[in-house]
């Protein structure tokens, strides 16, 4: 039976075995063990921002429980990899033999290099691992000021989740717009904004020039006040291990279709892997790759290849309704691409949509939620956009289904008012001249109002207005 | 409601207070149909009863001879009485003895069936009285369109709803709010709404702590769909999701019910299951003024699927492999335990298996049209076509009995005595009102004369109150235990919720109040993953399709068709498009054209709905061909075939 090493237990690595768990639920196939250099199971990275927002408790995001403590090691790193003798060696000295070794070692947070902002000062926090979590929680006491440095996703939802909790949070990001890969500078002004009604200040083209503990970060033109600071300025593909080994690496690992690395017998997922259809720091990447390589690794399917996964950015924070996707930087003024765009910054709102031969190329959607689910389906399943723009890009904001109940008068003779009974206008009108003016009579003549009921006021109406005007 | 020779009139009765459908009121006009069958039928040519037994029963011996026990099959219907519906039990394991059974309850109840099983150790649709619901808040009705298919039920739903429906249906047009997901990812939106409860702090864990096991294990799935990931699946806001989940939470009663839009998928047993999670999560079932329930899609759904026409089943919801139960109904019969066959296939199974080299070479359809009402119909015509005897009880010439050898012709709705339970799984009493036509036979008679033919001449009564005695005995102990149930209690007027274990017992109207039906006494949450549906859209057939009803017809149409009102409202068969999708295919509203899947084609003709979503078409399934496109891919628990959603194409209809 192959032997099957994963190294890294995050979002990634857990995900894959559990893939191949699912493929190979006897053991029958092939073998699996997994290296967790965290001190703890694995747990969803994804709910992190809840657990600092509060609405998720720490034991709700293990993503797995005893029944994997035979397949796991934990509190062990693989400081090396011998290719040759296909072995790993791990941080407690001893090795083990791999047929298929998968790097999934994910990334670490990047300090920007300012004076006093290094990772050993106790009120520096990156925001990254369950143990970064439980430092920002104890930091996090109401009213304390906090600095986040970073206004991209990541820094958005951990200052929603502080100020949530009472901190006083100022965003401070070197850009001239908030998540700006995301997000186009209309959006970006919409976004800080709706910030600022949430209680988070905003500093925008900051230019950070220490760190000071106990005051706060020292800006060029100013200081901001913080007892404790987030940073959230990026992450950085963990491949120190791979380049050591003499494995391809570029920004990342480089991996094919297969997520195979320059060495056959080696694969790579998840946020340290590089592949060309792909911006790394996503989990749907990272489990559509887990999902293909359990296929080719346990030969469930050898033709299983990735091709990329579509990138749909949603932010998860309470009050706030983000969503960008594609192409979002094309202006309205576009000639080769169809743009709408309505800005509604008073209300919170902000929708682009950027179509290209008929289809979403690109969108952002700010405060319109089910414009944003109905959008990201249309790009995902490739389908054409509904001929009716607006509609689309305004979502259910638009009361295109909300039609005014007409009168009695105005109703058409064959209009259907009673659905349970097919009763039309028309039958109820002869009803009423036969005799049948009240709703009973109208009942019994008609059946109209013996089904559910639900017409009783229309048919109510109908003989008001034959009575009035005959 | 009460037949006169005014016609049909409606009776103030808890379930439908007063009202009727057109349905409802046109229900005589099926009484009087020139269609009607008054005569067996040899090959299409009336012959006396006698001939006609003489000729079915000579063909059973034939093919039991030369192929075994199992060389003949019965399919019956959730539309008969549970008198009936245990007969024909039975008759196939007594009289025939073979373990070939099934009926077309499959293909409606079988999901929702499963998963009650497996979260509260029974199955009853309702395990509450219906009235109870007009006492709540808020009720979330997933898959089901009642203004359309049971109307007078809305009126117990007059709080606040909340309707999924990938349709902007009569009853998503009642809702407070209206959540229309993609086709077949109701499970991941059920996965994201409880991600929801728990994350936003609406976890009864109170209930969850005393009443339920699995929690845990089903959590470590659902901590991965929190609802922004399940919105891109769906198409459901995340915000919806968290509203969902709020205003359920913040209800003071509320309900959670499913029906076939959710049910009928080759994962419709745990999308069930992902909804009766949510209720268990918010702490609703057995606790009186809330709960979990599923609406019964048959005139005798629930009936139907509890006294023995299931393959895998035995009198009183009892298990066919358990060897107590077979002990038990073996005494009840008269009978050796060894000589009741063991469980068969499942309703598609069998079909799809009639004629071919290991399947029956005989079957026997009461109550049933299954070329219109199975999945994959232009297989299923095929294959009763191979048949060395088909033989159809109808009281219409209905699609199947076309193509039968021998057509039986029996009792309709007034003419017969029986009882059927309802959606509440209470048991009702239906009298009989008129003499039936000459000529014509109650199923209980077929029975008989065809068990008497057979060589077993005791066990088969033709009086429905002395089957339902025996029905009552033989459910004695079992889940669905009608011990307690007597014609003369019913004609009394009491409303009997089962079980009622003894004749004194005052009935069950309200189930798990104090504990569940497993030893120890919680419910189970079971752990679910979103898997998606059997068959995706590709180039060749982009669209996903839909089948349901409509107001003014039920199940295969073979009766309401007949009538002429009801014709009148719905005459053909039609296909809900998107203006936008029509206008692409070069179709236009109120032309024909074919709608047509890997499996088969139909013709349908065109209505334009600017509410549905642009990638589905919706196909009412009570007119013949519809079927032909639908995809038999079963649940693995369930054997559900997965009639709502398969990958289609539509075209001009081209007159060839």
């Amino acid at each position: 039976m192959r032997s099957i090493v994963i190294v890294g237990y995050g979002m990634a690595g857990a995900r894959l075995a559990e893939e191949i768990s699912r493929r190979d639920p006897g053991n029958e196939r092939v073998s699996v063990t997994v290296l967790g250099e965290e001190p703890h199971p694995a747990y969803n990275r994804v709910l992190l921002s809840g657990v600092v927002a509060g609405s998720m408790k720490v034991e709700s995001i293990t993503l797995h429980g005893p029944e994997w403590e035979d397949r796991v090691r934990i509190g062990v790193s693989a400081t090396a990899i011998d290719r040759g003798a296909r072995k790993v060696t791990l941080s407690d000295g001893s090795t083990i033999s791999y047929d298929a070794l998968v790097l999934a070692t994910g990334s670490r947070a990047w300090l920007p290099p300012v004076a006093g902002l290094t990772d050993d000062s106790p009120s520096v926090v990156a925001f990254r691992t369950l143990g970064d979590c439980e430092r920002i929680l104890a930091g996090a006491a109401p009213g304390a000021p906090v600095a986040v440095l970073g206004g991209g996703l990541l820094g958005i939802e951990a200052a929603r989740g502080l100020v949530g909790r009472g901190c006083q949070v100022t965003v401070v990001h070197p850009v001239g717009h908030l998540m700006e890969r995301q997000l186009d500078p209309g959006g970006g002004a919409v976004l800080r904004r709706r910030l600022s009604a949430l209680g988070v200040e905003t500093l925008l083209d900051a230019k950070v020039m220490a760190y000071v503990p106990g005051d706060g970060l020292q800006l060029a033109d100013g200081l901001v006040p913080a007892d404790m600071v987030v940073v959230a300025a990026g992450v950085k593909p963990e491949t120190s291990l791979a380049a050591a080994a003499g494995i391809r690496v570029d920004r990342g690992i480089v991996v094919d279709d297969c997520l195979r690395t320059s060495d056959p017998r080696v694969y790579s997922i998840g946020d340290c892997a590089q592949h060309p259809g792909t911006v790394s720091g996503l989990v749907q990447s990272a489990w559509d790759q887990a999902a293909v390589l359990a296929d080719l690794l346990t030969g469930v399917n050898v033709a299983a290849r990735y091709r990329g996964t579509p990138v749909v950015t949603r932010l998860k924070a309470r009050d706030m309704d983000v969503a960008a996707l594609g192409e979002v930087h094309v202006g309205i003024e576009s000639e080769d691409a169809e743009v709408l765009c309505l800005s509604d910054p008073e209300r919170g709102r902000y929708a682009k949509l950027v179509i290209r031969h008929n289809r979403v190329a690109g969108a952002i959607l700010i405060g319109a939620p089910d414009a944003a689910a109905t959008i990201t389906q249309l790009y995902d399943a490739d389908i054409p956009v509904p001929s009716d723009r607006l509609a689309v890009l305004l979502g259910r904001a638009l009361p295109v289904m909300a039609t005014v109940t007409p009168k009695p008068a105005e109703l058409p003779a064959g209009a259907v008012v009673c659905r349970c009974n097919s009763v039309s206008k028309a039958q109820l009108v002869t009803a009423w001249r036969s005799g049948a003016t009240s709703e009973s009579e109208l009942a019994s003549a008609t059946r109209a109002t013996t089904g559910c009921g639900s017409c009783r006021e229309a048919v109510c109406g109908i003989a008001e207005w034959l009575s009035a005007t005959t | 409601m009460v037949l006169s020779e005014n016609g049909v009139q409606p009776r103030e009765f808890p379930t439908n207070r007063g009202g009727l459908c057109q349905k409802g009121w046109t229900s005589d006009q099926l009484l009087t149909t020139p269609s009607r069958l008054t005569s067996p039928l040899l090959h299409g040519k009336p012959v006396t009863w006698g001939t006609a037994l003489d000729f079915v029963v000579d063909r059973i011996e034939r093919i039991q001879r030369n192929y075994g026990r199992d060389g003949v099959a019965v399919f019956g219907g959730g539309g008969l009485t549970n008198e009936k519906a245990y007969a024909l039990g039975k008759f196939a394991r007594v009289v025939l003895r073979t373990s070939q059974i099934d009926y077309n309850g499959r293909f409606c109840m079988s999901s929702a069936a499963a998963a009650g099983n497996r979260a509260f150790g029974v199955d009853r649709g309702l395990p509450f009285p219906v009235m109870d619901l007009d006492d709540a808040d808020m009720v979330l009705l997933v898959g089901a369109n009642p203004a359309e298919t049971m109307p007078p039920f809305m009126q117990h739903l007059r709080s606040g709803l909340i309707v999924v429906d990938p349709r902007r249906t009569a009853t998503a047009e009642q809702a407070t709010l209206h959540l229309q997901p993609a086709l077949g990812t109701d499970l991941a939106l059920a996965l994201g709404i409880l991600h929801a409860v728990v994350a936003d702090g609406h976890l009864d864990q109170d209930y969850v702590k005393a009443r339920t096991t699995g929690f845990d294990e089903m959590w470590r799935i659902v901590a991965a769909w929190w609802p922004e990931r399940a919105e891109r699946v769906t198409g459901i806001a995340a915000t919806d999701q968290r509203a969902v989940a709020r205003m359920l939470a913040n209800a003071r009663n509320a309900y959670v019910l499913t029906a076939r839009g959710t049910e009928q998928h080759a994962n419709g047993t745990n999308a069930v299951n992902a909804w009766i999670n949510l209720a268990l999560a918010l702490g609703l079932p057995g606790r009186k003024g809330s709960g979990f329930g599923c609406l019964t899609g048959q005139g005798n759904g629930q009936g139907g699927r509890e006294h023995g026409q299931k393959a895998d089943q035995l009198p009183g919801y009892r298990k066919i492999d358990d060897p107590d139960a077979r002990a038990y109904v073996a005494g009840v019969w008269g009978v050796d335990p060894q000589s009741i066959p063991g469980p068969g296939r499942s309703a598609y199974e069998l079909l799809d298996s009639l004629g071919q080299p290991h399947g029956p070479r005989g079957l026997l359809v009461f109550g049933s049209n299954p070329v219109v009402s199975a999945p994959r119909a232009a297989h299923v015509t095929d294959r009763l076509k191979a048949l060395d005897l088909l033989v159809v009880a109808d009281f219409v010439p209905s699609e199947t009995a076309q193509l039968a050898d021998v057509v039986l012709p029996v009792t309709q709705w007034a003419e017969e005595e029986g009882t059927l339970t309802n959606l509440e799984g209470r048991v009702l009493h239906r009298r009989l009102a008129l003499r039936p036509p000459p000529g014509v036979w109650t199923d209980l008679e077929v029975l008989h004369g065809l068990a008497d033919r057979l060589g077993v001449d005791k066990g088969f009564p033709v009086s429905a109150e002395e089957v339902f005695d025996e029905l009552a005995l033989a459910s004695a102990g079992g889940i669905a235990d009608y011990s307690g149930v007597s014609y003369s209690r019913l004609r009394a007027g009491e409303a009997l919720y089962w079980p009622v274990p003894e004749a004194g017992h005052p009935g069950t109207p309200r189930m798990f109040l104090d504990s569940f039906a497993f030893p120890d006494g919680r419910a189970r949450f079971v752990a679910v993953e979103h898997t998606g549906p059997a068959e995706r859209p590709d180039a060749e057939f982009p669209l996903w399709a839909t089948t349901g009803r409509v107001l003014a017809h039920y199940q295969s149409g073979a009766q309401t068709r007949l009538v002429p009102d009801l014709l009148d409202a719905t005459p053909e068969s039609f296909v809900e498009v998107h203006p936008d999708t029509a206008g692409r295919a070069g179709v236009a509203d109120g032309e024909l054209a074919t709608v047509s899947s890997r499996r088969g084609a139909v013709r349908a003709r065109v209505k334009c709905v600017s509410s549905l979503r642009p990638d589905v078409v919706f196909l009412p399934f009570h007119f013949p061909g519809v079927n032909k496109v639908t995809n038999p891919a079963l649940d693995p628990t369930s054997r559900m075939p997965e009639f709502k959603v398969c990958a289609v194409r539509l075209d001009p209809w081209e007159d060839s």
